[in-house]
């Protein structure tokens, strides 16, 4: 408890001085809004993102073993636990964890892991767009 | 006489502290961190400590990131750089684990096997354990290098 109170002395005292600030680099939906903005610039009939099918693909398998709710559980608000090795993943609904799809390096690295993954290929920006748009209507 | 005793006290001390080395070494606790290491790796499994493969493993399993056993655990290459760096540096030195083709499975080679053959095969697919690789579901440390017999609880 002691412990804790430091920390949250810390925390508080970062936020003070706006040092806090850049740990979290973007919001979920200015990812989101990014997504979508690539979308347009590369695919000329893109009509918006879909909540959808951004479920359809989270929950659907591709032709392969895994689905993402393989490993995210089909209620993205609670925590999953990998197929594999059971090691517990943190909610991906940012309504669950505030960190999610804040740091474009790693929902970079994760959809490009995880797409290859579960459908064999890249994904485009408009079915990130889908799956983000998707996740930010889970209340937690 | 007295001068002599003197200067070999630091000398003295080396050896001593270098004896502790490897008994902690033969009480398997690895020490060898690094931040990318532990949060990359540990993204989806224990970060296994990097003595428990040899130097050529790891080479081989860091340029095979895309089909890391079934999955794709891809990284951008300044962190692939780091990482491997670091697994290379600190890998296992056990001359006959290095012979033949590198194993890229912990649980598969000789040094794992002797130390785990006293293991009943009901241990190993348990519910609790399911796995070979789940180290911490009998290391209770694992997550901090620590493998000692002190923190071993096998589940019933």
């Amino acid at each position: 408890m002691k412990h804790l109170s430091h920390k949250l002395i810390i925390l508080l005292a970062l936020a003070a001085t706006g040092l806090a600030q850049p740990v979290f680099a973007l919001t979920a939906a200015d990812t989101l809004r990014q997504l979508e903005q690539s979308a347009k610039q590369t695919d000329p009939n893109f009509k918006g993102v879909s909540v959808q099918r951004g479920e359809r693909l989270f929950k659907a398998t591709h032709g392969a073993e895994w689905s993402c709710a393989s490993c995210h559980t089909e209620n993205p608000g609670a925590s999953g636990k990998h197929a594999k090795t059971g090691k517990l993943i943190a909610p991906l609904a940012p309504a669950a964890n505030a960190e999610r799809f804040t740091r474009p390096d790693k929902v970079e690295k994760w959809f490009r892991r995880n797409c290859n993954d579960v459908l064999s290929r890249a994904c485009t920006a408009s079915e990130q767009g889908d799956v983000l748009a998707y996740l930010m209507t889970i209340k937690n | 006489m007295m001068r002599f005793s003197i200067q070999t006290i630091p000398f003295a001390l080396v050896f001593l502290a270098s004896g502790l080395t490897s008994v902690h070494a033969g009480e398997h606790v690895y020490s060898a961190n690094n931040a990318k290491w532990k949060t990359e790796c540990g993204a989806c499994h224990l970060a296994y400590p990097p003595q428990l493969l040899p130097a050529a493993s790891w080479r081989v399993m860091m340029t095979q990131l895309d089909k890391h056993f079934g999955a794709d655990a891809s990284l951008d290459a300044k962190t692939a750089a780091e990482i491997s760096a670091f697994l290379e540096a600190n890998a296992g030195r056990n001359k006959r684990e290095a012979t033949g083709k590198p194993s890229q499975r912990i649980t598969g080679t000789r040094w794992f096997k002797q130390e785990h053959d006293e293991v009943p095969t009901r241990i190993w697919s348990s519910p609790a354990v399911k796995q070979p690789g789940n180290c911490a579901a009998c290391h209770t440390q694992a997550e901090r290098g620590d493998y000692s017999e002190r923190s071993l609880r096998v589940p019933r």
